[in-house]
């Protein structure tokens, strides 16, 4: 809502400036999110008649006008404006003129002839397109004739003045109109407000004559106000009216038109105007479309009408969308000489509607939406009348139809001073409570004789302007608002006092974030969207449960339409696209929701899943190797992460068929014998579809199954206090035994003496077969009650190669055994 | 005898005077003192004296040899030292180069802000809560006080699933599921911190995005406890020095509703390019509990009263990172996330 100062001023006193109207409007709930000076750059820009006008000697594209602007010679003005005509009235800047956007205009040769000024458009005056026609904005901008030289354009303008531009919530549909708004100055100033309508012409009743009005869903439109213009003369308005609706941010049309929206603007009531002898049989019939009726609306678009949609029509058919747009079959135009003027209060609800699924959204059905003063609908028409006389653009027929089924009532609602103060934890005095509500025009009355028969109360009814009080919070934060948010002191809550904590899953997913990025891994947030699309780059199959998403109605990107079932495609592209930035190392993980429709209920399931994705290597240093981001690296960070939650018997199971993945480098994450994800490198073919040159691994883990599970309670074991002793043997075997079985024997026969072994290197090269490969091991020995002999050692491990030997086909390499003791206490 | 001895003792402190290294010292060492050397031998030629001359002689040898140590000792040490000086000059090493790099990874910014945000409420007794991101219209909207058609609707527009399921506009429907569970049980002080969704995309709006929603139920809570509440929240995010303001507003399901804006944390309330002048910022929406949201949720108005707040977690990083454009936060370019 943009309020004009000027206009504002005609209804109150306000005893600051514009600056500070904003900051008292703002922190009593009109917030202002705008102050607009309109012409503070314009400077000497005044009206000048075309006495005439003279080709140019050397240019086709240029004229010579001789321009009057009141003094005392004419003006020599040259300009390239295809509009200009003699005796037109328009806008010139003389010499040391400054335009909006504070250009400063000089004297000029154009082509060797003198230009003492320029010719102005309505751009070059701040004037756009949505305020004035196109044609003045990016042409010269003409007045009427009848304009004087000479004049100050700023002025003419309404140029000079300020503007405020106001977000009003859904609630204050009232001050969607300069009426409300002084309405609020008024109260906040405590200042009284100016403002008369007569009735014009009310009697007698010849209105009656032309027209009849009927209502057929009174609950949709509770109130229709009709009157008759006639010997109407359609032009341009007076520029005063101009001005006014331009500071409102309505472009100007024609005065029947403008008159309307000037009410609108003025009273927040939208009006319509139909060309009366467009209306069939003098009849206007409120009612739902029908089955297959259409309309064009003003915009000129055709409207299939659905039932349902409150329309306005005639004797036969639609005339007008009710409180969204007017038919293009009852235009005023300027053949008009009648007009049908409404002034109706329809349903919120159903003009919100109308106007969403017609996606035609106007000034008149945002007010309607958030509901117009029932009580004010005559006065509004009688406004226009008011108008239409004073502009002298028609007469008025005496009489006004007013079809008001159920009238007014106002509200009681009961207020207990006590309770204002203890809900908002203040004090303000009784008389203060009445004082800001009889400022807000709410009739306030105290009662004594109040139910519970302790508190006063006060019996209060709000006006109709105003259908958001309903219940007596509603008066409280009226009080509120006008006592001062900032007047209320502040306090903690005391009662009961609470324990803060977070629960399980949340603590879990804290601990994991720290753990991830202490192994370097960034945490990176994607969207919740996917495009089913990036299946088909991670050459998913087409019954691949992944692909069963759920999708979105109103998709705001094509890439954005469904929700994911994995959070893998999301990492593959911030992959992609940190490569694509040259930045080719790192590492990154996701916690997030993935979603799977879930039959049984309308909501889908939701999962929490843990993602990862990693490429190259870390940097190496002076000092240091650089370490490869590979599936090691990966796993490392997982059997790590699982050993700090907690989690006991973990394993890796080759996984060959997993869609998207390396056949030969990829495992299934198993804990306590549930897989609960999977670990990776991508398959070549994803890696090329996401034009990625190198190989990329990644893992995937469902917390929600994780927290299932059950962990392991920390319970201290014994220092040892015998040392113990460590051998390492290195084994060679076929290759394509896994690593896995080998521990599994060595542990199976290593005897209760054998307490831990690691695997400290892998070797395939030379001195080994071909196919084989050899795995070296520490072995650790340690009794609890002795130090333990070479012999003893030398015996064990004598066993577990023999069953390695044996079960596996490997050889004990010569010249790798050693002992070494370790420590005890 | 005794000229022996002395002769001794002049040609070891010679000998040891004339050594260059530990080495030669040692070297002197058993020759004087050793098992075969000057002095046992010297000794060893007193077995002829006579007992008195024998202990007399016996007590210089002791002394002689206490001389030679000590000259010994010194000598040693005095090689020790410049040993030990040699190698620890031949051990330095350039201390200015740079030590191992642990590369650790980094927190997304908004996480970072969120832990923080959670840590300010966790202290002030407010637990977490959680609810689901899909969600019904009636959780949504409805139970918020949002019936179909409200205009309020509007200024959320919403993702759709179904007509009646869709993405949640805001983290408010945990306050109502909270209700439902907890009703007519109080206290109910949650946070709900988690994503949202709305159509907008533009450099002060993604198309998913987080909140953190807080309620507080119980038998007096305040209009004043709300702001309190909403201070020590302000001035433990954004320091000590921070001031706010209550702006009246609308939101269907508080009354009175009030806007929350700081002073201006790039300029200190002069008024600048973030606050556009103003020399306030924007951080949130609160208000207390309409009574309509109890009554639906199964609280008596009469009874209990309470507040809810919502913040955007966003908004917050970028106030405090001095971030401009919001969509960075989502491109997750390492360059960036690793500035955090």
């Amino acid at each position: 809502m943009r309020v004009s100062w000027q206009w504002l001023k005609e209804y109150v006193d306000i005893p600051v400036g514009p600056e500070e109207l904003a900051e008292k409007l703002t922190l009593t709930g009109l917030s202002v999110v705008g102050i607009h000076y309109l012409g503070k750059e314009i400077e000497k820009v005044v009206t000048g008649k075309i006495q005439k006008i003279n080709v140019h000697p050397k240019a086709d594209k240029l004229v010579v006008c001789l321009v009057d602007t009141g003094q005392e010679t004419l003006g020599q003005i040259v300009t390239g404006a295809p509009n200009v005509k003699e005796g037109q009235v328009v806008s010139v800047a003389l010499e040391g003129a400054r335009l909006a956007g504070g250009m400063v205009i000089k004297p000029a040769k154009f082509r060797g002839v003198v230009s003492q000024g320029m010719l102005c458009s309505g751009s070059e005056l701040g004037l756009t397109t949505d305020i004035i026609p196109a044609d003045q904005a990016h042409g010269i901008l003409v007045f009427p004739s009848d304009t004087p030289s000479g004049q100050d354009v700023k002025t003419l303008l309404g140029l000079d003045d300020v503007i405020l531009e106001l977000e009003v919530t859904p609630n204050r549909g009232d001050c969607l109109s300069m009426l409300g708004v002084a309405r609020e100055v008024a109260a906040i100033f405590k200042q009284s407000l100016r403002i008369q309508i007569p009735e014009v012409n009310p009697q007698p009743n010849e209105i009656k004559e032309y027209v009849q009005i009927e209502i057929e869903d009174v609950a949709l439109c509770s109130r229709y106000v009709a009157r008759i213009f006639k010997q109407v003369r359609v032009a341009s308005s007076p520029l005063w009216l101009q001005n006014r609706l331009r500071a409102g941010g309505v472009r100007p049309i024609n005065n029947i038109v403008d008159l309307t929206n000037y009410v609108m603007l003025e009273l927040g009531q939208p009006l319509h105007a139909f060309d009366y002898a467009c209306l069939k049989e003098g009849k206007i019939v409120v009612r739902k479309a029908k089955e297959g009726e259409e309309l064009v609306s003003l915009d000129g678009v055709t409207r299939a009408l659905n039932p349902g949609r409150l329309v306005i029509a005639d004797a036969k058919e639609p005339v007008a969308l009710a409180g969204v747009m007017g038919g293009l079959n009852t235009e005023v135009n300027s053949e008009t000489t009648t007009v049908l003027l409404e002034a109706a209060c329809f349903h919120p609800q159903t003009i919100r509607r109308t106007s969403q699924i017609l996606n035609l959204r106007s000034e008149s059905s945002n007010r309607f939406e958030k509901g117009v003063n029932i009580e004010g609908c005559a006065l509004s028409a009688h406004r226009a009348a008011q108008i239409l006389q004073h502009i002298q653009a028609g007469e008025v027929v005496a009489g006004i139809i007013d079809q008001y089924p159920k009238p007014f009532t106002p509200r009681t609602i009961l207020l207990k001073t006590e309770r204002v103060n203890f809900l908002l934890g203040v004090k303000i005095p009784e008389e203060e409570v009445e004082d800001i509500l009889s400022r807000l025009n709410f009739q306030v009355q105290r009662s004594r004789s109040e139910p519970s028969g302790q508190a006063s109360c006060l019996i209060v009814k709000a006006p109709g302007y105003r259908p958001d009080i309903e219940r007596e919070i509603d008066l409280v934060e009226e009080i509120a608002r006008l006592y001062g948010y900032n007047q209320i002191p502040a306090s903690l809550p005391f009662g009961t006092t609470t324990r803060g904590r977070r629960v399980g899953e949340q603590e879990m997913h804290a601990k994991i974030k720290e753990f991830l990025i202490s192994c370097g891994l960034n945490e990176v947030v994607t969207f919740s969207f996917i495009n089913p699309s990036v299946f088909d780059l991670f050459d998913l199959p087409p019954e691949s449960p992944y692909r069963n998403t759920i999708k979105l109605q109103n998709p705001l990107h094509k890439e954005q339409v469904a929700l994911r079932t994995t959070l893998l495609p999301g990492l593959a592209e911030v992959i992609q696209r940190n490569f694509n930035r040259r930045v080719t190392n790192g590492a990154i993980f996701e916690i997030g929701r993935v979603f799977y429709p879930d039959s049984k209920q309308s909501l889908p399931e939701e999962r929490i899943m843990l993602a990862a994705a990693g490429t190259g290597q870390t940097l190496n240093s002076w000092h240091q190797p650089a370490i490869a981001i590979d599936f090691y690296y990966f796993k490392g960070v997982l059997e790590t992460l699982f050993a700090a939650l907690g989690l006991v018997k973990i394993s890796f199971v080759p996984s060959l068929k997993e869609p998207g993945f390396h056949p030969g480098r990829t495992a299934q994450v198993m804990v306590n014998g549930n897989q609960v994800g999977l670990i990776g490198e991508l398959h070549p073919d994803v890696l090329e579809n996401y034009d990625l040159p190198v190989p990329v691994v990644a893992f995937s883990v469902d917390l929600t199954k994780l927290i299932s599970l059950p962990g392991k309670n920390k319970n201290y074991a014994p220092l040892p206090h015998f040392p113990g002793i460590n051998r390492d043997i290195a084994v060679m075997l076929p290759k394509d035994i896994p690593a896995e079985e080998v521990y599994c024997l060595i542990k199976k026969t290593g005897g209760n003496l054998l307490r831990n072994f690691r695997l400290f290197d892998v070797y395939q090269g030379e001195q080994i077969k071909r196919g084989y490969r050899s795995l070296a091991f520490t072995l650790n020995f340690q009794a609890d009650d002795r130090t333990l002999t070479d012999n003893e050692i030398a015996v064990n491990v004598e066993v577990i190669a023999a069953a390695l030997k044996e079960k596996l086909g490997a050889e004990l390499r010569k010249g790798r055994l050693e002992a070494y003791p370790t420590g005890g206490t | 005898m005794e000229e022996k001895l002395r002769l001794m003792l002049k040609a070891a402190q010679q000998a040891i005077a004339n050594a260059q290294d530990l080495e030669e010292i040692n070297k002197v060492k058993i020759n004087y003192l050793g098992k075969k050397g000057e002095l046992t031998r010297i000794l060893r030629g007193m077995g002829a004296l006579a007992e008195n001359e024998r202990r007399s002689y016996g007590r210089l040898a002791n002394k002689i040899r206490e001389e030679i140590e000590e000259v010994l000792e010194k000598q040693t040490n005095v090689f020790k030292n410049k040993e030990i000086q040699e190698r620890l000059a031949a051990e330095k090493i350039d201390v200015t180069l740079p030590g191992n790099a642990f590369y650790l990874g980094h927190l997304h910014p908004v996480t970072t802000i969120l832990y923080q945000i959670e840590n300010i409420f966790l202290g002030l007794g407010f637990s977490i809560a959680e609810g689901p991101e899909v969600e019904l219209d009636y959780y949504n909207f409805e139970a918020l006080n949002i019936p179909p058609e409200h205009p309020a609707r509007e200024l959320q527009d919403t993702f759709f699933i179904t007509p009646n399921v869709l993405l949640r506009t805001h983290t408010s429907p945990v306050q109502v599921r909270t209700m439902e569970v907890t009703a007519p049980n109080i206290p109910v002080k949650i946070i709900a911190p988690g994503k949202a969704y709305r159509r907008d995309d533009d450099a002060t709006h993604t198309p998913m995005f987080h909140q953190v929603e807080g309620l507080a139920i119980d038998r007096q809570i305040t209009f004043a406890d709300l702001k309190g509440t909403l201070q020590v929240f302000a001035a433990e995010m954004f320091g000590a020095g921070i001031r706010t303001r209550f702006r009246p507003s609308f939101f269907p399901f508080t009354e009175p509703s009030a806007e929350v804006d700081i002073s201006c944390v790039m300029c200190v309330g002069q008024g600048c390019r973030v606050c556009s002048q103003t020399g306030w910022l924007e951080i949130l929406g609160c208000g207390m509990v309409h009574p309509r949201v109890l009554e639906m949720s199964g609280y008596n108005p009469e009874e209990v009263t309470g507040f809810a707040f919502g913040l955007g977690v966003e908004r917050i990083a970028m106030l405090k990172y001095g971030i401009d454009d919001m969509r960075l936060l989502f491109e997750n370019d390492l360059r960036f996330l690793t500035q955090f």
